[in-house]
């Protein structure tokens, strides 16, 4: 097995130019996690574009004739306690479930590296400011900050994903000072300083590089979060308002038919999995894939 | 060899803040380097070898406080701000570091580093850097340069990376190379390659060059002069053939005493320097080897020596050089 992977390895190599694209897929087909990773994360991305243009029922009309149905061939997995149909309501709840993760966690990342960036690279009260503003963030939970919120704007999507993105600034703000810290202090970058490199420079070609596999990997577990949170935040009524579906909000309504009909919870609770698993092996495989040391290995 | 001189040091003094409290890294350090000189820079661990480089490349932390002066084809460096000295940095004044192995950047192609001085400092279009930087490569011994290009720093072995680091390093024809004890992590056998190709690219491109060591062998076939620094200071400079025949200091002797023979008897013991390297956080007023010396005298510890001339431009930090200079002699 290895002697074929070595050989395209080193053919790879010698092809210039077309290398970086061929390489990392072929590399990309064979890494398993990565595959998998991208399958499950495709049918949540998958279904919650089906649902802009077909779901079997609409996920909004409630019938309460047909109540908490079992799975039949008219309502696949049959019906919430509003006779909703819940295939329909998984569909259009994977919407503000990419919604939220997608945002929050593009507020949290654009903001928090950026500022974790500025921290190592500037060193002094810069980075003393930087870091103490973040203890502070983090010292008030996401449900806090979107009661806060919700109190100045109202309750609502968007509400609740930007209280969750804010909260997400500080976690990204610590890991990329942290890791790019650790990346300062390597003896390329000193061989960077003596070349002539400004520090935007060897932080935008030298620290971001080597930390985008720590990065990728946060933002994947701060997608989960994100998606949890919501998930928890609908639940306090803060987030997503009915009658728009969320996975968070479904859960939140099975509780109480736990005994009666624990299956309604199962759903969602299983698409959120789903979610999570995805994009947590998506983000395990990336990594292995970007960082060329690992790429023979695989 | 002639004319003005094109690095110019005087008095330069870096005081490092460390945990432990301020530490006097170095200090009264003056020499001069002309173009196409070699000086070479020799001592322990932890004597001010690497500071001194690095305050020449202006690489110090910023808590770093550096007193005297840095003149570099007349221009004083010391206090320019960091936008300036980011122009002279990889494009006049280069240089090599220790670990081949941390030097590099993983994540980038090693075509890619050679070309960046390149693209920065030289002006040119990436395609003409790209074949420059093959060029590079291929001067520097780098087999396959061509193909190799693309590979990435982990695909080569240690003495390959630092004939890349070299690379990077002449990439813009600098004046002055510093090279910080390159071949340190390098095989025996490699060692000696490097040193020559370093050499030969000194030669061929008339550059001056620092060349930083602990090891006296490399010092002697490397370098037209040297300097032995000890606790911060220079203790002894000269021609290295003056350093080599007439070593003035109870350190260089030391020192010189201390190298492995070949042909020693079989059992014969390696002499060592008594006592260890003093706290550059704790130096003493006087002589910094004075606790190790075997002639120190109670004067000795009174106040930093003076440099005496002992020769035509070599010059020795001790007061004794009389009793130690006779000494020495029935040594070497």
């Amino acid at each position: 097995m290895s002697a074929p992977l070595t050989a395209s390895a080193a053919t790879s190599a010698i092809a210039p130019g077309a290398r970086p694209v061929t390489g990392f897929w072929r590399r990309a087909l064979r890494h398993r996690s990565f595959v998998l990773g991208a399958v499950l994360s495709l049918i949540v991305l998958g279904a919650a574009l089906l649902s802009l243009v077909w779901t079997p029922w609409s996920a909004t009309d409630i019938d309460i004739a047909s109540k908490l149905r079992p799975p039949s061939a008219a309502h696949w997995l049959g019906t919430d306690v509003l006779g909703r149909d819940i295939v329909s309501l998984l569909l259009v709840g994977a919407r503000s479930t990419i919604l939220v993760g997608v945002i929050a966690v593009g507020i949290g990342l654009s903001f928090g590296v950026c500022l974790g960036l500025v921290a190592a690279a500037r060193k002094g009260w810069t980075e003393e400011l930087i870091m103490r503003m973040s203890d502070f963030t983090f010292a008030f939970p996401a449900v806090l900050s979107a009661i806060m919120l919700a109190a100045v704007a109202g309750p609502g999507m968007v509400t609740s994903i930007t209280a969750i993105g804010i909260f997400q600034i500080p976690t990204f703000v610590r890991v990329t000072r942290g890791s790019a810290n650790a990346i300062w202090a390597r003896e390329f970058v000193l061989a960077a300083r003596a070349a002539g490199k400004g520090s935007f420079r060897i932080t935008i070609e030298h620290v971001l590089p080597n930390i985008l596999s720590i990065l990728i990997v946060q933002a994947t577990i701060q997608f989960a979060l994100a998606i949890l949170a919501e998930a928890a935040l609908s639940y306090l009524g803060l987030g997503t308002q009915p009658p728009q579906p969320s996975w968070g909000r479904m859960l939140n309504d099975a509780q109480t038919l736990l005994f009666q009909s624990p299956m309604l919870a199962v759903y969602p609770g299983a698409a959120i999995a789903i979610a999570v698993l995805g994009l947590n092996l998506l983000g395990d495989g990336l990594r292995d894939l970007l960082d060329p040391r690992l790429a023979r290995e695989r | 060899m002639s004319g003005a001189p094109l690095i110019e040091v005087k008095d330069l003094g870096v005081r490092l803040n460390t945990s432990r409290g301020p530490a006097q890294a170095v200090r009264g350090v003056n020499f001069a380097l002309r173009r196409g000189e070699t000086l070479g820079l020799v001592g322990e661990s932890g004597c001010g070898k690497s500071v001194t480089a690095l305050a020449l490349m202006g690489l110090l932390p910023e808590s770093a406080v550096i007193s005297g002066s840095i003149r570099f084809d007349g221009a004083e460096l010391v206090g320019l701000p960091d936008a300036a000295y980011c122009k002279l940095r990889g494009n006049r004044i280069s240089m090599i570091f220790q670990e081949p192995m941390t030097a590099l950047n993983p994540m980038h192609t090693i075509g890619h580093q050679v070309a960046e001085p390149l693209l920065r400092h030289a002006g040119i279009s990436a395609a003409e850097a790209r074949q420059e930087a093959i060029a590079l490569l291929d001067r520097v011994g780098l087999p396959d340069a061509a193909k190799r290009v693309d590979a990435y720093p982990h695909q080569f072995s240690g003495g390959q990376r630092q004939r890349i680091t070299i690379a990077m390093a002449l990439a813009c024809q600098p004046d002055v190379l510093i090279a910080d004890e390159p071949t340190t992590a390098l095989d025996v056998t490699i060692q000696g390659q490097i040193l020559d190709l370093i050499a030969g690219l000194v030669e061929e491109r008339g550059m001056s060059m620092i060349l930083i060591s602990h090891d006296l062998g490399v010092i002697a076939e490397n370098v037209n002069r040297m300097m032995v620094m000890y606790g911060g200071t220079v203790v002894e400079s000269g021609a290295t053939d003056a350093v080599f025949t007439r070593m003035g200091h109870p350190y260089t002797q030391g020192l010189f005493r201390a190298r492995p023979r070949l042909g020693a008897r079989k059992g014969t013991r390696l002499k060592t320097i008594a006592g260890t390297v003093p706290e550059l956080a704790d130096l003493p007023a006087g002589c910094t080897f004075a606790d190790r010396c075997a002639i120190v005298e109670a004067r000795c510890r009174a106040a930093l020596p003076a440099v005496v001339d002992v020769g035509a431009a070599h010059g020795v930090r001790c007061i004794r050089t009389d009793v130690s200079m006779a000494a020495g002699g029935s040594i070497a």
